[in-house]
């Protein structure tokens, strides 16, 4: 239930901030809409805790904030080797993934590839393949540079998708 | 008029990534290192130019607009570089710095 409360209040917000329009008509449009996309997605069983991971929302805000502050580290880093202060040294790495669910591996293999400097090139069942391009960037993701700010998941959901 | 001085700034800032991705494009050994030249474009240059666009912007529909436009890219790029990372590998290039043939090769892992 709460899954369909926050899908359909982020589509709402969504019409209002995307429409303009604030008369009667047109926001009653929206609720016609709200309501027809909640059906089809109900037929189509997409509404779990992984489409919408209203568990983890406060965690996600985050680990996001933190995860921006690092992008921006990583890009200075980057510009540095690009106009030649520093070697490029590339490195192959394995990486296990701090959590087994599917949710966890896609939000980490995708924050590696976000950090510029890292890029994730192959999913295995319990690690990730990553190219770096620094050997000090290789050694700070060995040691969890990610994994430490990962946000954890309740017990529950664990157990529920492993 | 600070405002206007603020958003140019930023938008000077991500044009000066934009050239930097570019030049890393050009300057960068092999497929791998020009994949970490593009995230530089990705990520902080078209961050910073969507943030001095809304500053110029204030605070109204066309920032929320810029916002929706920064929260596609924060999740699309990072897919269409796995994509491109991971068919690359698939097929077998490999990477320079690294000896033996990319699908059979010995790798650190690291428990």
């Amino acid at each position: 239930m709460m899954h369909y409360f926050s899908l359909a209040s982020l589509l709402m917000i969504l019409w209002l901030l995307l429409s303009g329009h604030y008369n009667p008509l047109m926001i009653g449009f929206g609720v016609v809409s709200v309501l027809i996309t909640l059906l089809l997605s109900h037929r189509m069983r997409v509404i779990d805790e992984e489409s919408h991971p209203v568990h983890l929302t406060g965690d996600l805000f985050k680990y996001w904030a933190v995860l921006v502050y690092k992008i921006f580290q990583a890009n200075i880093d980057v510009v540095l080797r690009i106009i030649g202060v520093r070697p490029i040294e590339p490195q192959l790495i394995r990486i296990p993934f701090p959590q087994q669910d599917d949710l966890s591996k896609v939000i980490y293999a995708n924050s590696i590839t976000l950090t510029p400097g890292s890029a994730s090139i192959e999913i295995y069942p319990d690690s990730v393949l990553v190219h770096t391009i620094s050997k000090e960037g290789a050694q700070a993701l060995i040691e969890g540079e990610l994994a430490d700010i990962f946000p954890i998941q309740q017990d529950e959901h664990n157990g529920k998708q492993s | 008029m600070i405002v206007d001085w603020i958003s140019g700034a930023f938008l000077a800032l991500g044009a000066f990534l934009s050239i930097i991705g570019g030049i890393g494009l050009h300057r960068m050994p092999d497929f791998y290192c020009r994949l970490h030249a593009v995230g530089v474009t990705d990520t902080l240059c078209s961050f910073l130019i969507l943030c001095g666009l809304s500053f110029q912007a204030g605070l109204s529909l066309v920032s929320a607009k810029l916002f929706f436009i920064f929260l596609f890219l924060f999740f699309t790029s990072p897919t269409s570089s796995f994509s491109l990372g991971h068919n690359a590998w698939k097929w077998g290039l490999n990477p320079k710095g690294v000896k033996e043939h990319a699908p059979t090769v010995k790798i650190k892992v690291t428990e």
